[in-house]
Formats: structure tokens, sequence, C-alpha cells
């Protein structure tokens, strides 16, 4: 049986397609065979970030509506080979979601492979909610700020009341907190929540701090998942976040400023 | 001998049962509704009975109602027998009750009677209850409902109303938007989140930090109150007396407190 992994927030724009982009690719380049789902019908991304949009014929909708198989949607990732992508539909809106038709997805995926990430849309409605609804997972994506927090704790609540698990009185979905686009230097001068803060309000496990990077952007820009590149801080703390959901002991990074070398303050680099 | 007082008696109801919780959005159906069952409380005379002597309580009471006409007149009573219970020769109490209704007071009800004066209570339409002394717990007592059939009657009459308190636990933090309603006290042993909203027709506790609503006696129990680890909540409200967090105490904050009413007024204290 497959593992089903939601990415979610509540909030958009906190880094919920990025970081299913990295985790998924993580996770393939790991060998497990990964299958990455994007549930935002309508404002279709996953398939921009990981450099796969001129490869789309059928998507998820279609496969919902049987007008494909599973087999024809699905993208085989070029630089991957145990990562595939089922891209949303552009052309549609979310109404055309139905529990049936996803659980129905994923049951047929759970055979083939062993992990399964759903990209989760913005907001509380049908997408998000049905995204959820089948997870064993969740990666909380939340910012360190207020509203990104706020909203991170209400998507909680509902992962915790209307899940697949929590109908049917199953074990909990296990929670974790990604805390993504984090500036150790502006938590310093109070101008971000930190680490602790945001715990405290979520209390959840963390599962691992990306620090804000330019090359998040420059990724997204190139169809690459930022985990690819690793050169940058992100695509470190993405593959750490990887590792550690697989069990992996890595102590957490990028949560306090680093102390420049002697070089490092004479040249600036990066 | 006979004792008049007047005693506060609670009528209640079953209140729940006709109010089904008004958090939900039912609440414009009663609007509606021709009629309202209501619990209300209200003085009546109390007419305690130390005798079984009927002619000795005629004479008594002709003269207590010669002193008040006025406040005789028509006037509701409820008989009380605890006092004349264990005599042997019982009471002739179908000819008290004609002797009242013949001095313009109409008996109400008739407390602590036996199975047989009960029933004699209940062929004169006479509810019968059941009362506590009426003494010690005057605001507390209870009345049962009026029993209309006579084969109810063969039923303990003192039997007490069962009380059934639901008491809740929640172990995980209550995440905002989440709304938890208990019958009885609420104990939440981790956070409540901003955005949250707790109500408890008992005490809240809460062992993390209240950053919600928590409102406690939302019935009306102005007894109950809230304690909290760490306040830092949106509002908290008694038994309908409620502050937002404006006009909390900037002081009070982040601090393990107890929150309470006294004399209409919520308090606020450190523990």
């Amino acid at each position: 049986m497959a593992r089903i992994i939601v990415v979610t927030s509540g909030k958009g724009g906190v880094g919920k397609t990025t970081t299913s982009a990295a985790i998924a690719m993580g996770l393939a380049k790991k060998g497990h065979k990964t299958a990455v789902i994007d549930f935002d019908v309508g404002l279709r991304n996953l398939d921009l970030i990981m450099g796969c949009e001129r490869r789309v014929v059928y998507d998820f909708v279609n496969v919902i509506n049987g007008e494909a198989t599973l087999r024809q949607a699905l993208i085989k990732d070029k630089r991957c080979n145990q990562l595939f992508i089922l891209p949303a539909s552009q052309t549609r809106d979310k109404d055309a979601l139905t529990k049936e038709g996803v659980g129905k997805i994923l049951e047929e995926l759970s055979k083939e492979f062993k992990y399964i990430v759903c990209d989760s849309p913005a907001g509380i409605e049908r997408g998000a909610n049905l995204a959820m609804y089948f997870a064993d997972d969740a990666f909380v994506v939340t910012n360190p700020e207020v509203a990104s927090v706020r909203d991170s704790d209400r998507m909680l609540g509902i992962l915790a009341s209307k899940s697949r698990r929590a109908e049917q009185g199953e074990e909990a979905i296990t929670e974790y907190l990604l805390l993504s686009r984090y500036s150790p230097k502006r938590v310093k001068l109070g101008e971000m929540l930190s680490v602790e803060d945001v715990q405290d309000i979520l209390s959840l496990h963390l599962l691992g701090v990306i620090p804000e990077s330019k090359s998040v952007l420059n990724a997204s820009n190139s169809g690459t998942p930022v985990i690819l590149d690793e050169e940058s801080n992100a695509g470190q703390a993405y593959a750490d976040v990887v590792a550690r959901y697989l069990g992996e002991d890595v102590p957490h990074r990028f949560i306090n400023e680093e102390k420049k070398g002697l070089f490092g303050k004479l040249f600036r680099s990066r | 001998m006979i004792f008049l007082h007047r005693s506060d008696i609670i009528q209640s109801i079953n209140a729940t049962k006709l109010y089904p919780m008004s958090t939900d959005t039912e609440a414009s159906t009663y609007k509606k509704s021709a009629l309202e069952l209501k619990s209300s409380s209200f003085s009546v005379p109390v007419l305690v009975i130390h005798t079984t002597e009927l002619k000795q309580i005629q004479h008594q009471l002709k003269e207590k109602i010669a002193q008040a006409p006025e406040f005789f007149k028509n006037s509701p009573l409820l008989i009380d027998l605890k006092n004349c219970k264990d005599n042997e020769q019982p009471i002739n109490l179908s000819a008290l009750i004609e002797f009242l209704y013949a001095e313009k007071l109409f008996p109400i009800g008739i407390n602590a009677g036996n199975l047989d004066q009960n029933t004699i209570a209940s062929k004169f339409h006479i509810p019968v209850h059941t009362i506590r002394d009426t003494q010690s717990t005057r605001s507390t007592t209870t009345i049962k409902k009026p029993i209309e059939n006579t084969e109810s009657v063969t039923e303990p009459a003192n039997k007490e109303p069962v009380n059934t308190i639901e008491n809740m636990l929640v172990s995980q933090p209550v995440r905002s938007g989440q709304r938890i309603y208990a019958k009885g006290d609420l104990t939440v042993l981790s956070h409540v989140s901003a955005g949250a909203e707790i109500m408890a027709e008992g005490n809240i506790h809460i062992y993390g930090a209240l950053r919600g609503r928590a409102l406690a006696g939302v019935q009306g129990n102005t007894q109950s109150r809230i304690f909290c680890s760490s306040l830092q909540a949106e509002l908290v409200s008694i038994a309908g007396h409620y502050k937002v967090s404006e006009e909390l105490d900037k002081v009070d904050q982040n601090k393990s407190t107890q929150i309470y009413l006294q004399d209409q007024a919520l308090i606020i204290n450190n523990l």
C-alpha cells in the first residue's frame, strides 16, 4: 500500500507546490516510486514547476471522467524514472473533482506506487478538502507570519475532523510542520515569527525549516524542483526534510543565522 | 398548628429538551413558534400542616386570613404535609382541600404526602410535588412535572431526578475554526487556538494557552469558572457576562488565571 501525503496550508503562496515538487523528487531520488498529483484544478502550476507542461496530454479530470486511463495521463519525469506527475486540468474548475473519482484513482495508484504526493490548492474548499480527505500524512506548509500560521491552524482542525481517517475513526493523520521562507536575520530583527513562536501556536512535529532563498524562484522559473539544486540552502533543506520523513536522524539547519567567516565577510558571495 | 411561609420554587421543565442547543442555526425557527415554554421561579405561600386536627387548622387559618384578607384572596397555595406524616390518624385531606377552596385559596400542589394523600390530590387535579427540605435548599428545589393520571402516583414520590452531567475531555489542541460544546465541565489538555470557540454549561479548564474564545456557564450557571494556564483569550464569558481581549488587562496576559463572576462582574485572578 502506498502512503498518501497531502501538502497543504490553507493560505496561498506559502510554497505548497514548490514543496510538493521538491519532496516528490526527493522521495523518487531515494528510490521510492512516487506519484505527485496536482489538485489545483483550474490553476494548475505543478507541471510548470516540474518542467513538464509541454508534455501534458490528458489530465486528472480526464481520468476521473473516464476519458483517459491513468497510464495515459501520468507523465514520467525525465530526470528520475521513479517519479510520475498527474497534472490538473486548466480548463475546468474544482467541481469536476468527486470524492468517488479521487478515491478510485488513489486506490489504483496505491497498487503501483510507494508514495503519492497530493498538492493541495489554497483555501478550505472542495479541492483542498479532496486533496486531504484520503491522506495518511499531512505536510503543513507555513510561513513565519501570523496569517499563514492562523490558516494552517484552521487547516489542522479540518484534517482532524473531516478526513477519511477521522470519519472512519481510524488513527489520525500524521501531521508535520514545514516552515518555509524562513529568514533568521528577520527573526532576529523581530520582523518574523521564530520557529518557537510558530511551534507554540501549532504544536506540531517540525519536519524542517526551508530558508528564504533566491534559488526557489530560479528553480520554479526553470521548471526544476529546487531539491535538485544541491548548492542552495533551500535544496539542502528539502533534502533534509525528505530524509527526516523517511526516518533518518538529521539535525535541523537554517534556523539560526549562519556566521560568516572572514572570507565570507570580505566577499559577500551568496 | 399551622405555619405559613413563602418559598421560592424553581420550576424546571427540562429546559434543555425544549431548547435544543441554540448554538446551531436553528434559532430562527423558534421565533416563528406561537408559544414558548420557559422555566421561571416565583414565590408561593406554603401551608405547612403540623396537626391532623382539621378543626384546629380551620380555626387558625381563618384567624390568619382575617389578619390580611386581601393578601390571601384567590392566592395560590402549596400544601406541605412533611410535619404531619408520622401521625397515626391521617389528615382528612379532601376536607382540607374543600375548606381551602371555600376560603378562596387555590392549592396548586401538595408536598411530602403519602400515596393515599397523593391520590386524593390528583383527584382534585392538584399536582404532586417532591421538595427536598424547603427550608434549607430554598432556591435549588425542583418540582417534578405534574402527574396527570393516577397510575403514575404509585411511583415512589421521593424519586430524585436523575442528574446526568456530561463532562468532556479534549486531549488535542483545539484548532482555529473548531467549536466544542460540553454539557458539563470541559477540560482541554492542550491549548485553544485563536479563532477556536469552546463552550461549557459548567466550568472550563485549559491546561495550555487560551487564545480563542471560552464561554462557561452558557446555560446561565453564574457559579461556573474558567481556568487556564496562560490567558491570551479573544473573549471570555461566564453566564453571558463577557470581556473581549481589548478589555482584558495587559497585566493578566500570559498568566495562569481563573475567571469568575462576582456581583455581575467578571473577576480575573492570577493563580
